[in-house]
């Protein structure tokens, strides 16, 4: 997000000064906005760097509209990253950071250590694990997201009693905040209370140890994320689908074409752009999706349902004293994840054509 | 995109975290009190104390009011699960923290050695050696400081369901052996499982582990013992008591499942300690509160052992009305207060004299328990005690679900403990 951010706001600004050095009309005609600049602002003389003087002036409201955006995601994004990496290439913890509680002072001890927080979780066959199930589970559920929002979406995308309501029903799980359903889910899930096995055991089927097993517990992550997210594909892929022009369809018609042939040569490449982008946005989510993890299973039973941001809260925040500095590295080897990711799907993208 | 920052909102969550702490330099003294001695105020008490004991708590706390009236007691119940984590985020970040906790005696000396716990003043921490239980005044203490006031202690036992044991012929079983002999027979009989244990806290891992007369750390020598030979024992047999089918367990949601299956007779015994006591009484099964047995917790191969636990009451370093609070602890920890969770909760007593008060002496679940608590385990109090318990978790539900063998949890949970405590062999 921060890397998409500053690269569009280079862009932005190259985007602006590109054209204007450029063409010499517009930049004659400006030439008096400039000098209006320079002397408002006061007598500096203008020799020396004339070209960033004239962008400061000519296009002042520009930076001044930027200006707040750029300082507020360098305070809560900019400076947090950096003090999050640079943590990272510490031995902080709870115990030696400085700080004073009360009658309690606490010195500062921690010192730069480099690369060793890197070097010793990279070693450590646990992220490994976890980047494997994190993968796996990021796949799945975003595949049977995709699956199912985009059947969804193609059943609702015609004319046919209480479609309204249909729409409603769908959209429900988004609208319930998330840890409610998460919540509503572990109870249904339950072993021996859980309304899912009671209706099993009344069908005669034996109980499924839903969270009580590494392999039903996967699964049932996987259902809850999915269930949370089809929504939102649904309603993605509908927008996407009402914006293809019915004329193609009913081209299509005339030709002969059967409604499988419409749905694969008319509806997918019509829908391209809008999938992509959602299945981007679906797969930085679920990759992260700390919640549903959390409170359903807390990474268990053991550690098999554990991702890779799970795993960071638990060095942060569950053994004491809290580390501070594996955590930082786990979050920002999550970034570089995430960030190579983004990286090879552009590309993917642009090779095809497309580009946002 | 909101959630796609979360990584970064991690770093910065944690950056904050590292940064915010410092800075507000209170004064710490007494400013809650006036001139004349008088106390006002407000003081924050969070309680980890379970639903069926909250409301008897909070009465007890309010009652302060009585006296000392300028002082305003804020009850705020903390689930015990959660309390670990938010009671540290409250510490570190200083804003919204509770004057009073009531601490796990498992987490007193963390707190402490990393700043977070005020001294008790010198006549409190006289008191504590004078008149307390010494095991449980042992918990209150890091470093030879007195940081804590001891609450409540407790030990654990094997609950069991009289009727449910007679009608199946067995008598309350002593060991693990026996315990698989009476659930066959108890299944055979009503068909309900025999022993409900708890899968997914390690804590009911300890009574398994001392009966095989092993431990998870010896703190004098600097050993860790989960790994050896008594500790692989300790992971078999609770695995062998889940696939024997003697006990029945879950990896999610065990405290809830285990009361309601022991107080619906789904199972007939369950190892459990004075804190489930009044909600146990709360089931179908204890409406007549004679057919809830006691017995001390089945024995391994060497011996039967339980924990010593229990609450004790601190005071934080930044509160800023540290004689309210430190009045607050001692009158909960006063001698009346205690005898009336006795009474109400059947929970043990710090005090030594009030053993000798008539309603205690007359509560059935006392006189079993206090002879178990003096018999019982006392832990290493280091700080990182309580950091055990977490990876401990991970292996002890990933060897009795079957997710892992007895020998590899013991080893992983060894290796994990080597991690946490530098050092150490």
């Amino acid at each position: 997000m921060a890397a998409h951010t500053s690269q569009s706001v280079a862009k932005a600004a190259d985007g602006e000064t590109g054209p204007d050095a450029g063409s010499a009309v517009r930049g004659r005609s400006r030439r008096t906005d400039g000098n209006a600049g320079a002397k408002a602002g006061g007598k500096s003389g203008g020799s020396n760097r004339p070209g960033l003087k004239r962008a400061l002036a000519t296009h002042w409201y520009a930076w001044a509209m930027i200006t707040p955006v750029v300082l507020v995601l360098g305070v809560i994004i900019g400076w947090p990253l950096v003090r999050g990496v640079y943590l990272s290439l510490t031995d902080a913890t709870e115990r030696n950071v400085g700080r004073t509680i009360g009658v309690n002072h606490i010195e500062a001890t921690y010192q730069f250590i480099g690369l060793d927080n890197y070097a010793e979780v990279l070693a450590d066959p646990v992220f490994l694990q976890r980047l494997v199930w994190t993968v796996t589970w990021t796949v799945a559920c975003v595949s049977v997201t995709f699956a199912l929002g985009l059947g969804l979406a193609t059943l609702l995308n015609r004319e046919f009693k209480g479609r309204a309501a249909y729409r409603m029903a769908l959209i429900l799980p988004w609208a319930v905040p998330g840890f409610v359903s998460v919540f509503a889910w572990r109870f249904l899930f339950n072993r021996d209370n859980g309304i899912l096995n009671k209706i099993l055991e009344g069908g005669g089927i034996s109980a499924v140890p839903w969270l009580d097993d590494p392999t039903w517990a996967k699964i049932a992550v996987i259902a809850v994320n999915v269930w949370l997210g089809v929504p939102f594909m649904m309603v993605a892929l509908l927008g996407g689908m009402q914006s293809i022009p019915g004329e193609l369809y009913e081209a299509a018609e005339m030709d002969g074409a059967s409604p499988w042939q419409r749905f694969r040569h008319i509806t997918l490449p019509g829908l391209r752009t809008v999938s992509m982008t959602v299945i981007l946005l679906s797969t930085i989510w679920t990759f992260n999706m700390f919640p549903v993890i959390f409170l359903l299973t807390r990474g268990g039973p053991g550690d098999s349902t554990e991702i890779l941001v799970t795993q960071a809260f638990r060095e942060a925040f569950v053994t004491s004293p809290r580390d501070f500095a594996v955590s930082a590295t786990w979050g920002v080897l999550i970034l570089l994840l995430l960030t190579m990711f983004a990286l090879v799907y552009r590309r993917s993208l642009r090779k095809q054509g497309e580009v946002w | 995109m909101r959630r796609g920052i979360a990584a970064t909102a991690l770093v910065a969550a944690l950056a904050l975290a590292a940064t915010a702490c410092g800075g507000d330099t209170k004064d710490g003294g007494n400013s809650g009190a006036k001139a004349d001695g008088e106390l006002s105020g407000t003081v924050t008490w969070w309680d980890t104390s379970n639903d069926a004991e909250k409301a008897s708590f909070q009465k007890l706390a309010e009652a302060f009011t009585a006296k000392h009236p300028k002082v305003t007691v804020k009850y705020v119940n903390v689930p015990y699960g959660d309390a670990q984590n938010k009671v540290k985020n409250a510490f570190s970040s200083g804003s919204e923290a509770p004057d009073v906790i009531r601490a796990d005696v498992g987490w007193v000396a963390d707190f402490a050695s990393l700043g977070y716990l005020a001294e008790v003043p010198a006549d409190t921490a006289k008191k504590v050696d004078a008149e307390f239980l010494p095991q449980a005044a042992a918990s209150g203490k890091y470093e030879g400081k007195t940081y804590a006031v001891p609450q409540v202690i407790d030990t654990m036992g094997l609950f069991y369901n009289k009727k449910m044991l007679a009608d199946a012929g067995v008598q309350p079983p002593k060991t693990l052996e026996e315990v698989k002999t009476a659930a066959a027979a108890i299944k055979a009989k009503t068909g309900k499982a025999g022993l409900y244990l708890r899968g997914d806290d390690s804590y009911w891992f300890l009574p398994l582990i001392y009966g095989e007369g092993g431990d998870l750390v010896d703190a004098k020598t600097k050993t860790v013992t989960v790994d050896n030979a008594a500790g692989v024992k300790a992971f078999k047999a609770a695995r062998d008591l889940v696939t024997s089918g003697a006990a029945i367990t879950n990896a999610t949601d065990g405290w809830t499942n285990m009361q309601t299956a022991f107080k619906s007779g789904e199972a007939a015994m369950m190892i459990n300690g004075p804190w489930a006591v009044a909600d146990s009484y709360a089931g179908d099964q204890f409406k007549d509160k004679a057919n809830l047995g006691i017995a001390a917790v089945p024995a391994g191969s060497v011996k039967a052992g339980a924990p010593q636990g229990g609450h004790d009451l601190a005071v934080y370093a930044g509160s800023k009305n540290i004689a309210a609070a430190n009045a607050f602890v001692d009158y909960m920890t006063s001698q009346e207060v205690q005898v009336q969770s006795a009474k109400e909760l059947s929970l043990l007593p710090t005090r030594t004299a009030a053993y000798e008060q008539p309603e205690v002496k007359s509560s059935e679940m006392v006189q079993f328990f206090k002879p178990a608590v003096d018999k019982a385990v006392e832990r290493a109090w280091i700080p990182e005690n309580g950091s055990l318990f977490e990876p401990l978790k991970v292996e002890y539900t990933k060897a009795i679900t079957g997710a892992s063998s007895p020998e590899d949890a013991a080893k992983a949970a060894g290796a994990e403990f080597r991690k946490i405590l530098k050092g150490w062999k």
